[in-house]
């Protein structure tokens, strides 16, 4: 399924953020989003998930040919969109395995399939949670990211990821915060769901995660819109000069980009 | 008793918080059995009335009589944070039997049907639950028992479980011997009251040395319009016994409001063990306040013995209004008293609820776990009173009151209050109080699971401590029973 953003523009108390953005995910694609603070780069992640408080005020945004922005947060979920937060929230008394099975459950509902019983779901969640290095107290425990370290928040987002099995997964700053044996671990479990099929948009300040997670496209989003797109290349020129290009107030956000574009992908 | 409460007005669609509130009560049937009620009002004739009906001996109507007479001393309680009309107590019954109580019911075949099948709508299938469950249900309609199950297992142990009234008839001398020993008939307004009009209720004694080896049950349930149910309890584990006992309460949908003024004592001798667990659904009213069960309740247990122990836990979702305070009396030393308590306001309910504990002997030791929760104009008071008598040396407590708020035209407020009279004593209290949080909320929905049962599962998790300490069968029950009455809270 392809995501198609068009025009989009949106914004957070009275205030614009996103100003015309515009961008195709095709199936299988890695998208890379940098940019400076300020730029835009969670206010899309939540407004793609559908987050209360950000107000799309114009363009569209078509999921497999769906009207993504007319769907509730959790029907997009289950259409396959799945947001690995920044800031991944604690829910006191709620144990990870059990939020995490109705979450699966209510999924496969949504496609018509059979629940997974606890014991299938268990065998299933130690698989991936094996993969990422967590133990079975991650699962069994402990609530959902109470008593987290920073770290730790950031692998159950991933484990949260595999076993969803989300057909679009968009990843907002997941490296921050980890270190560099942690961010591998993190890496491995994204690159495990790449199958050519499945999508990911990929927020980060950081060239180090592209290293390990390697995008097909890499776009720089600037006062609200796409202000450059090109292949891995741009990335490593980011980390060496910054966002001077953009100018002072990423303003110079209207450059064209065109020529970054690599043939059939990336925005338009 | 009518209810003239100011409107509500509509709740915003786009608010998601809102839509949890909207959830309708699905207990609202009337079982259409003719009653025999007494005339309206309230007198010594009307006392000696529900006396006579009940042949009661001549120690127990002088004291229904004494209690009577204090009733009409005393005023009702303004304290709690409650509001509502004035209660005309002269303008209800306080006798109501179903007819067919002329030939008694001795097994569940000669039970009215239309009485099983109300069971069977509360989703209580007696004969089954019971069976399978191991449960014995003493079950309460209205005013008269109309069953009661696995008597003679529990007989061959020793144990008594029957109706009040059949308690008062083969075991007049235990009632006598307890009867208000825990609450005095001049206790309070509406201890007084029930000393005075009490009908019916559950007695259980069990004895030295016996644990119960099931939970012992019973479902109360108000049918006949317009009458207040006045049930007593009375539990007394005698010295090294234990029991566990869970009450669980639903009433029909009317527009009046309904009194429920309840007593239940509890007394627990030297090493004994009594856990009393309350799932209370009462119908809370419609969402703009018209109807509902005023829940005037008086639960206290005494601690008599050494190493005692006593433990309420109590889920309070119905009643449009409440006022109870399940307590314990920590007489015995190194005796143990425990409150754990979930208590939800929505639409337009008000529930002020709390506990006492108080410690009179060496080494006491109580907890408290309250965790209110409030929604749509719900306001909801936690009241705790934590007292240590000078001779309570090396007394311990500790208190945890919580209070979630979904949306914001809803209340919580907290009155802890604590009168430390040893310097030996550790009392500690620890107060929160939260918003559920959109961030929460989101979260949950982003991974594909629905926004009421987001909100249910932050309010199971917000519940858990008091949960778990519930049977497993009235837990599962519980769980549904916070999601139904949040229903519609969230969109």
């Amino acid at each position: 399924m392809t995501l198609s953003i068009r025009d989009l523009e949106a914004q957070v108390d009275g205030k614009p953020i996103l100003r015309g953005l515009t961008l195709d995910v095709r199936p299988g694609e890695v998208h890379a989003i940098m940019g400076p603070n300020g730029s835009g780069k969670s206010t899309l992640a939540y407004v793609l998930a559908g987050r209360d408080g950000y107000e799309v005020t114009g363009g569209s945004v078509a999921w497999g040919g769906k009207d993504l922005l007319a769907l509730a947060p959790e029907e997009r979920a289950r259409e396959g969109l799945f947001l690995a937060f920044q800031y991944p929230v604690e829910i006191p008394g709620i144990n990870n395995a059990t939020f995490l099975r109705a979450a699966l459950n209510a999924q496969r509902k949504h496609r018509g399939e059979a629940e997974v019983d606890a014991m299938d779901f268990m065998a299933l969640a130690r698989e991936k949670a094996r993969l990422l290095e967590m133990d079975d107290r991650f699962l069994l425990q402990r609530n959902v990211n109470e008593g987290f370290s920073g770290g730790e928040k950031k692998r159950n987002e991933v484990l949260q990821m595999l076993v969803l099995q989300p057909r679009l997964s968009v990843l907002d700053e997941t490296d921050s915060g980890l270190d560099i044996d942690a961010l591998r671990v993190v890496a491995r479990g994204v690159n495990a769901l790449r199958d050519g099929v499945r999508s990911f948009v990929v927020i980060t300040h950081y060239q180090r995660l592209l290293d390990l997670i390697v995008p097909d496209v890499v776009h720089v989003l600037a006062g609200g819109r796409i202000a450059r797109t090109g292949g891995r290349d741009l990335a490593l020129e980011l980390e060496k000069q910054g966002y001077a290009f953009l100018g002072a107030t990423g303003a110079a956000a209207t450059a064209p980009a065109a020529s970054a574009r690599p043939g059939g992908s990336g925005a338009r | 008793m009518s209810q003239p409460l100011p409107q509500a007005q509509p709740t915003p669609a786009d608010d998601p918080l809102a839509r949890v509130t909207q959830g309708e009560y699905q207990w609202g049937f009337v079982t259409p059995i003719e009653s025999e009620v007494a005339p309206k009002g309230l007198s010594e004739d009307v006392v000696r009335f529900i006396s006579a009906k009940k042949n009661e001996p001549a120690w127990l109507l002088e004291w229904r009589l004494k209690a009577y007479r204090a009733w009409l001393s005393m005023r009702e309680p303004t304290w709690a944070k409650v509001s509502y009309p004035r209660i005309d107590y002269q303008a209800m019954s306080y006798w109501a039997a179903p007819k067919s109580a002329a030939s008694r019911p001795k097994s569940l075949d000669e039970v009215d049907p239309e009485l099983l099948k109300t069971y069977e709508k509360l989703g209580i299938p007696l004969q089954e639950r019971a069976a399978l469950a191991g449960v014995a249900v003493d079950a309460v309609f209205d005013s008269v028992s109309v069953a009661t199950t696995f008597k003679d297992k529990l007989a061959s142990l020793g144990i008594l479980f029957c109706s009040f009234s059949e308690a008062v008839r083969e075991h007049g001398d235990l009632v006598q011997r307890w009867l208000g020993s825990v609450v005095p008939q001049g206790d309070n307004f509406f201890a007084a009251l029930n000393s005075a009009v009490f009908s019916e209720g559950s007695f259980v004694y069990v004895p030295r040395g016996v644990r119960c080896p099931m939970e012992l049950s019973t479902y109360f349930r108000i049918n006949a319009a317009e009458t207040g149910q006045f049930e007593r309890t009375l539990i007394i584990a005698d010295e090294g016994a234990s029991v566990s006992y869970l009450e669980g309460c639903t009433a029909p949908k009317r527009d009046e409001n309904q009194l429920h003024a309840a007593v239940v004592e509890l007394v627990a001798l030297d090493d004994a063990t009594i856990k009393y667990s309350t799932v209370q659904n009462w119908y809370p009213g419609d969402r703009e306040g018209r109807g509902g069960i005023y829940n005037f309740v008086t639960k206290r247990g005494a601690c008599r013995g050494r190493r005692s122990k006593i433990s309420w836990t109590q889920v309070e979702t119905g009643s449009s209004i409440t006022w109870k305070y399940p307590s314990c009396l920590l007489l015995g030393d190194d005796s143990v008293g425990e409150f754990y308590s979930v208590a939800v306001a929505n639409h337009r309910q008000q529930a002020d609820t709390g506990t006492k504990m108080v410690h009179v002997g060496k080494r006491t030791k109580s907890t408290i776990v309250s965790k209110g929760i409030s929604a749509g104009r719900g306001q909801n008071t936690y009241r705790g009173l934590v007292k240590v008598m000078p001779g309570a040396e090396g007394a311990r407590n500790h208190s945890q009151c919580d209070s979630l708020l979904l949306g914001d035209r809803c209340g919580a407020h907290t009155f802890p209050y604590l009168e430390a009279r040893n310097p030996t004593a550790q009392v500690e209290h620890e107060a929160s109080t939260s918003k559920i949080s959109e961030d929460q909320l989101f979260y949950l929905r982003q991974r594909g699971i629905s926004a009421e049962d987001s909100v249910s599962m932050i309010v199971n998790g917000f519940c858990k401590d008091v949960l778990r300490e519930l049977p497993m069968e009235f837990a599962v029950e519980a769980r549904k029973l916070l999601g139904v009455t949040l229903e519609g809270s969230v969109g």
